[in-house]
């Protein structure tokens, strides 16, 4: 009958992605399981019980007999007073969950609607969030990183890099690459897109939409000058770059995916290179600023010195970002020619801040500039990334 | 035509990929009952299909509506070839088929492939318009409902107890040998599980009409089983306890009639059993002559192929004609003649309950079984009953005259069993001989008429364990004394039932789980002299088996076992014993004697020195335990001079009536002494490896409790918190030259090391105790053992506990209750205010006619469980009323919240218990009988995770199948949840294995007690509702 080929067939097609990952964890069991005894010993509960630590070291990626000794230098043995052999028995029950878990942790609201294992809600909710949860260290190893192949069979490297386990960080490059295909397409905004997609906490959704963000519109990351901005600074600026710049900032039925920033206003953005390119526009926008600081910053000779290179460096950053190419230099050139230069002139935040509003409001009262609205909405997450990066 | 079903398929979810190439799937449905099939549209290329059906309408009898499930098939259509079945699933209408239970049957059901497991799940709502046909000749038994909770339903009232209902059909079965197949494995697994399916169906059905010849309109206690004979056959059987039960909201409906008892005076001769023993009866049949000449009186034929002792056991009305009850008869004969009237008609006066209403349980005999060793490739006719009838017959016949032996007219706590290996099966038998109170066996006889009398023969804290059986004329050698309650009645030094500890039975301390284990080697044997060797070793496991339990019982310093189950299992070479039981230390009963150890050779001084030393620790151990117990019963002497405490004083008051005689006192101090103590021989090295096992049984860590009943004595201030799981564990006993001694000690270690698990493993629920802990052992292979337990914990509080022990009366002294709330409100009651007993007249006066010759302390407590007891006896009504008016309510109030929960999509909560109730609620409604087989069977065993992976996964989904059944029926919880079998095998060669799994339990809708009572005070408010799905949420 058809059935029976159809059904190795199948086996091997579904089964094989739930228990593909469990091959590395168990491989070490199989062996010795074969020759010595079948052992078949399982514990299953109506509520299923969840173990937050024995949770905590799957995630982390640790095989059983791994968790097992650190159970045991936990000191459960004597805290419990039960055996090694208890203790292997139940790593290997919460193990065994946490696999069959997993498939659906893949798909949370499938989690909320499976019958399989009955979970209180508050249970569910920290499986999800903790099997979400990533490590900072590597997510900034990552962004603005193709999530590719490629991309994966270097994470030994990142692993060895970041001291995160190369099984953990598999699977959070795995989360992350299931999160930006989720919602590579959906319109709207991107934060809430995962939060309702994948259950996720609000700042935890937000913190994946930066990488989404990155990833789709692949900003470099990785040079070394941008080595001492964080994932926390990085994800700052990506939510202020969604923010002010993306469609669904000004029209929510946005047309176009949030991820992406918007054609036309990148396009659009070319019309403000009249502020550099103008030279009467660019000494008018000068003294503008400069009279409104004067007396108002510490820093205001080196300002008057550098107006023109920072004018430049700004508004260029913005022409670019037409060019996938160029847009992967964003964040460097910001740093290169507006951070660095002024963090060499002893700016302080303070300073910056200042000089921004007033550089932004300026040209308003500059005669024959009719952009105001685009160039404020430009600056908006300029102001918002400089400030966030402006530190050591 | 009396039925109309209704099918509708709403959608579907989750569904796998079946088309590879597009990750689609483009699934219709099949609905197929009996011979009729409907098809759905096919719903293209999606996972999560609407189909929206139409309702599909099934006109059919109520005789299928019984038997047949309800299939539904989900497939993906596929142009060019076969349709590809995705998975089935199988429902069970019955409870449509009662108006009490449910009404309709929606929800979402896991869609269930027996290669694959669990694919999606798919949303159904399922209808039945029954229309009133009274056909007299009718084959059906529709309304008759089943209960497989062993006691009388929560909110229910026996009006009459009937009595035992069996029946039993045979089948081929589709597939014996699974690996040496032909068919695809799905197919022959599907087979089995629809023929058990319809077989299920069909044995409900028959036991139904039973009952309905009976006048009954209910089976409690309902026990159904399948035996996989292999190639003589599928067997599914089926025992319980007819019953006329009666919804609490009628309290109209009963008028007892003041019958007058039966003339009948004939003497039960007791000696009947040549060989009679309380705990066990060794294998009274031991291979009989295989072509028994049983000639069943069956001269109707039905088509079908059932069963039938022919029992015309509808009890005849206006048998009790003649003169009235004799006044000044001794009243235990006139008892025994009337309960004996009502149960001589009956040819088998069992009952599966394991619990009784107040009152029906006069007197206890003792624990009787019989086994009995077959062989299953000598039944003659294998595609009919009659032979497995002729057997079980024989049986039931051996218990019934054990039970006669014992002074008992009646068996309760009544189960049947078997183990198979190959052609070999053990039939088995166990229940406890018992006197019953009359009243609640017929229509009204007695009622009015006997109940004061009964009552006063028998207090109840005490009176069940008076012995039934004829002093001077003892079935057994046992030492008796004069009960320790009541000081009337002779009981016996131990006592070992098959029941729950009755409601009002005075224990002291806790209880715990106490389980005898033991291996005996086999040779290799074929056929008779298989058997043969296998009869020959039965009668000493039983014995060892009652040894170890009694040595072990003592050994905590308690005196009664309930519960006890004694499992034999046969496998290849070996047989395998396990008893559990509860022990507990009931307050009727003398203090146990330690264990005395004597040596052989008393001229070996160094062994002389290593008998003291283990005597040191056996008696250590017992202290310890006592401790650990809370085993301290009072000091009599000591209480007789009379307490300081001013308040037992004062209700002293009320019980005038003890005399204070001290020749009572030096009567009970013998007793006390030692003179009875175990003494245990060691006289070779086996002897001291028993000794030493005895040893090495672990207590729980602190903080846990277990027992294999339903309620632990001395616990009772549960919380809802309750955890209900399943265990099972398969280990190689691998030694190559392995000896009785050391096998033991592998499957002791075994059980242990399962125990230690679970209290590891429920670590956080601490305090808490493992409740109905149900050990069953298999023995599938060569040298394997599979143990599965079943077990419900249960978190209590503990400082209520702390309070509870304070209160001076409470100290030692506790009532095993079921009601928890019952439990504090009662005790509260009587003593803030003494009076309120008062008004309960018919308690007091009892206590002074039962009582008169008793100590003190016993008198309190017997004050304070019997006014308890009638106290409940009075307002149960009441509440039930209230309750009643409150449940519609409640229930409307359940579906309006399950509502917005469908729509949210989040799943409704389902607890499981194995127990008959749930701590802090209360049960509104029984939904019907959830009966599940399922079958699961893997070719690729390595990539499922191996044997672990593969059976986790499988008790899950069937978890999961449990409670999307229940939740589809509107109910919250399954009740009296029992996995009956667990029949796991494996090929590891071929990457192969297979499992079945058969379930039972009671659906049903419970209610908070907490929203219970917001219920009425503000029934149209929408203010309970956040709490009270606060409180769903949190299980």
């Amino acid at each position: 009958m058809s059935g029976d080929t159809e059904d190795t067939g199948e086996t091997l097609g579904t089964r094989g992605d739930i228990w593909g990952h469990c091959g590395d964890i168990w491989g070490h069991r199989a062996a010795p399981a074969a020759g010595m005894s079948s052992d078949l010993d399982v514990f299953v509960g109506n509520t299923t019980l969840i173990d937050e630590e024995v949770y905590r070291l799957w995630l982390d990626g640790h095989s059983v007999a791994e968790a097992v000794a650190r159970r045991l230098r936990g000191g459960v043995l004597e805290r419990e007073g039960t055996s090694v052999a208890v203790l292997q028995s139940d790593t290997r029950d919460h193990y065994r969950t946490f696999q069959m878990l997993e498939r659906l942790l893949h798909v949370p609201p499938r989690l909320l609607q499976q019958l399989l294992f009955q979970i209180p809600p508050e249970r569910q909710a920290l499986l999800v969030q903790r099997y979400y949860a990533f490590d900072e260290a590597l997510a900034r190893e990552l962004l603005g990183k193709k999530l590719s192949k490629g991309t994966k069979k270097e994470l030994d490297e990142v692993s060895a890099r970041t001291g995160v386990g190369i099984r953990s960080c598999r699977r959070q490059f795995d989360n992350f690459k299931r999160v930006f295909k989720a919602v590579e397409e959906l319109r709207g905004p991107l934060a809430e897109n995962i939060q309702q997609l994948f259950l996720l906490p609000p700042p935890l959704a937000r913190d994946y939409a930066a990488i989404v963000f990155f990833a789709n519109s692949r900003f470099e990351t990785g040079k070394r000058r941008l080595q001492f901005l964080s994932f926390a600074d990085f994800a700052a600026c990506a939510q202020s770059m969604m923010g002010h710049w993306s469609q669904g900032a000004l029209a929510p039925e946005a047309a176009e995916p949030d991820g992406d920033l918007p054609k036309s206003f990148l396009q659009d953005l070319k019309e403000l290179k009249v502020l550099v390119t103008d030279k009467d526009l660019l000494d008018q926008h000068k003294s503008l600023v400069c009279s409104a600081l004067r007396g108002k910053i510490s820093v205001y000779n080196e300002l008057e010195a550098s107006f023109k290179a920072l004018s430049r460096a700004l508004v260029n950053v913005g022409g670019k970002l037409t060019h996938a190419r160029d847009v992967r230099d964003f964040f460097v050139d910001l740093v290169e020619k507006v951070i660095e230069p002024c963090r060499s002139d002893k700016w302080s935040p303070g300073d910056l801040r200042l000089f921004l509003t007033h550089y932004t409001a300026a040209p308003r009262n500059l005669p024959g500039f009719r952009h105001q609205a685009l160039w404020e909405r430009y600056m908006a997450a300029i102001t918002a990334c400089l400030l966030r990066m402006y530190h050591d | 035509m009396p039925g109309k079903l209704k099918v509708k398929i709403v959608a579907g979810r989750h569904l796998p990929v079946m088309d590879r190439a597009s990750d689609l799937t483009d699934a219709f449905v099949e609905v197929k009952f009996g011979n009729t099939t409907f098809k759905t549209d096919v719903y293209p290329k999606s996972l999560n299909p609407q189909w929206n059906s139409e309702w599909f309408k099934f006109e059919v009898d109520d005789e299928e509506l019984q038997d047949e499930p309800l299939q539904i098939t989900v497939l993906d259509h596929d142009t060019y070839s076969a349709n590809d079945a995705i998975g089935k699933v199988y429902i069970d209408i019955d409870p449509l088929l009662y108006s009490e239970a449910a009404t309709v049957i929606s929800g979402w059901f896991p869609i269930y492939d027996t290669i694959h497991g669990i694919r999606g799940e798919i949303n159904v709502v399922v209808k039945v318009d029954l229309f009133n046909d009274l056909n007299r000749f009718r084959q059906s038994s529709c309304g008759v409902k089943f209960f497989c909770t062993t006691s009388i339903p929560k909110c229910y009232r026996a009006v009459i107890i009937h009595g035992f209902v069996e029946e039993l059909v045979v089948n081929e079965d589709p597939e014996y040998q699974w690996i040496d197949r032909i068919r695809t494995p799905r197919a022959s697994n599907e087979a089995r599980q629809r023929l058990i399916s319809l077989m299920s169906g069909e044995l409900q059905r028959k036991i139904g009409l039973k009952v309905l010849e009976m006048r009954g309109n209910a089976v409690v206690g309902y026990l159904q089983c399948f035996d996989l004979e292999g190639e003589s056959g599928l067997v599914v059987r089926a025992i319980g306890t007819a019953c006329t039960l009666d919804k609490l909201s009628n309290t109209s409906a009963f008028l007892p009639a003041c019958n007058s008892p039966s003339k009948e005076m004939k003497e039960i001769p007791f000696n009947e059993d040549p060989n009679p023993n309380t705990y066990s009866s060794g294998p009274s049949t031991p291979l009989k002559n295989q072509t028994y000449s049983f000639s069943p009186s069956k001269s109707y034929s039905r088509q079908s192929s059932s069963s039938d002792t022919d029992l015309s056991l509808t009890p005849k009305t206006g048998m009790g004609s003649g003169s009235a009850g004799k006044e000044g008869g001794p009243f235990k004969t006139l008892l025994r003649q009337q309960t004996q009237s009502a149960l001589e008609q009956r040819e088998f006066p069992f009952f599966t309950l394991t619990t009784f209403p107040p009152g029906f349980l006069v007197h206890v005999g003792g624990v009787v079984s019989a086994r009995s060793v077959k062989l299953l490739d000598r039944i003659h006719n294998p595609d009919e009953p009659e032979t497995r009838d002729a057997w079980w017959a024989e049986i039931r016949q051996e218990i019934k005259s054990h039970a006669k032996a014992l002074g008992c007219h009646a068996v309760v706590g009544y189960s049947e069993s078997t183990s198979i290996c190959e052609e070999v099966c053990i039939l088995s038998a166990s229940g406890t001989a018992a006197v019953l109170n009359p009243r609640f066996l017929q229509d009204g006889t007695m009622e009015g008429c006997l109940e004061q009398r009964i009552e006063e023969a028998s207090p109840p804290g005490c009176g069940f364990c008076h012995i039934p059986y004829d002093e001077l004329n003892m079935p057994f050698p046992a030492h008796l004394t004069y009960c320790y309650n009541c000081r009337k009645q002779k009981v016996p030094d131990v006592l070992f039932t098959t029941i729950d500890l009755p409601v009002e039975a005075i224990v002291v301390g806790k209880g715990c789980l106490i389980q005898a284990r033991l291996c005996r080697l086999k040779k290799k044997a074929q056929a008779e002299a298989n058997a043969t060797s296998i009869s020959n070793l039965l009668p000493f496991m039983e014995y060892e088996v009652h040894t170890q339990l009694m040595n072990k019982l003592k050994l905590r310093g308690m005196n009664a076992l309930f519960g006890l189950r004694i499992q034999i299992t046969v496998g290849e070479n070996m047989l395998m014993g396990l008893a559990s039981a509860t022990g507990v230390y009931l307050a009727a009963l003398p203090t146990p004697g330690g264990i005395q150890i004597a040596g052989k050779t008393p001229n070996d001084g160094t062994y002389e020195q290593h008998i003291s030393h283990m005597q040191k620790k056996i008696n250590d151990t017992i202290a310890k335990n006592k401790e650990l117990y809370e085993i301290n019963p009072p000091e009599l002497p000591e209480e007789i001079i009379g307490s300081p405490i001013p308040e037992p004083r004062q209700r002293s008051r009320l019980l005038r009536s003890q005399s204070e005689s001290s020749d009572e006192v030096t009567e009970l101090d013998l007793s006390h002494g030692k003179k009875d103590a175990f003494v245990l021989e060691i006289d070779d090295t086996d002897a001291m490896e028993d000794v030493h096992s005895l040893l090495t049984d672990v207590p729980p860590p602190s903080g846990f409790y277990s027992c294999n009943t339903e309620i632990m004595p001395g616990i009772n201030n549960w919380t809802p918190e309750i955890q209900m799981f399943t265990a099972v564990r398969v280990s190689r006993l691998s030694n190559i030259n392995p000896t009785n001694q050391t096998l033991n000690k592998n499957f002791n270690d075994l059980c242990e090391n399962l125990l230690k698990s679970l209290y590891f493993k429920l670590r956080s629920m601490v305090p808490c105790c493992l409740c109905h802990v149900n050990f069953t052992v298999a023995l599938p292979e060569d040298e394997l053992v599979q143990i599965a337990v079943t077990a419900v914990a249960i978190t209590y509080d503990k400082n209520q506990a702390l309070q509870a022990n304070k209160a001076p009366t409470e100290k030692s002294q506790q009532r095993a209750s079921t009601d928890n709330e019952e439990q504090l409100q009662f005790p509260l009651e009587l003593c803030s205010d003494p009076l309120s007993a008062q008004p309960f007249s018919p308690a007091k006066e009892v206590l002074e006619g039962a009582s008169s010759h008793s100590g003190i302390p016993a008198a309190q407590r017997v004050l304070k469980s019997h006014s308890g007891s009638w106290f409940r006896a009075g307002t149960s009504p009441e509440i039930a009323t209230s309750l009643e008016k409150a449940s519609p309510l409640a229930e409307g109030y359940l579906r309006h919240r399950s509502v917005p929960s469908c729509t949210n999509s989040t799943v409704s909560v389902v607890k499981m218990t194995p127990l008959s109730f749930l701590p802090g609620a209360k049960i509104t409604k029984y939904l019907g009988i959830i009966n599940m087989f399922f079958i699961r069977e893997t070719t690729s065993l390595r990539e499922e995770g191996g044997v672990s992976g593969f059976l986790h996964a499988f008790i899950a989904e069937v978890f999961a199948m449990v409670r999307a059944h229940v939740a589809a029926l509107g109910g919250n919880a399954v009740v009296s949840y029992i996995m009956k079998q667990c029949v796991f095998m494996e090929n590891p060669n071929k990457n192969q294995a297979q499992c079945l799994i058969n379930v039972s339990g009671d659906a049903v809708i419970f209610v908070r007690e907490s929203e219970l009572e917001m219920l009425p005070v503000q029934p149209s408010t929408a203010a309970p509702q956040p709490t009270s799905s606060a409180g769903d949420v949190t299980t």
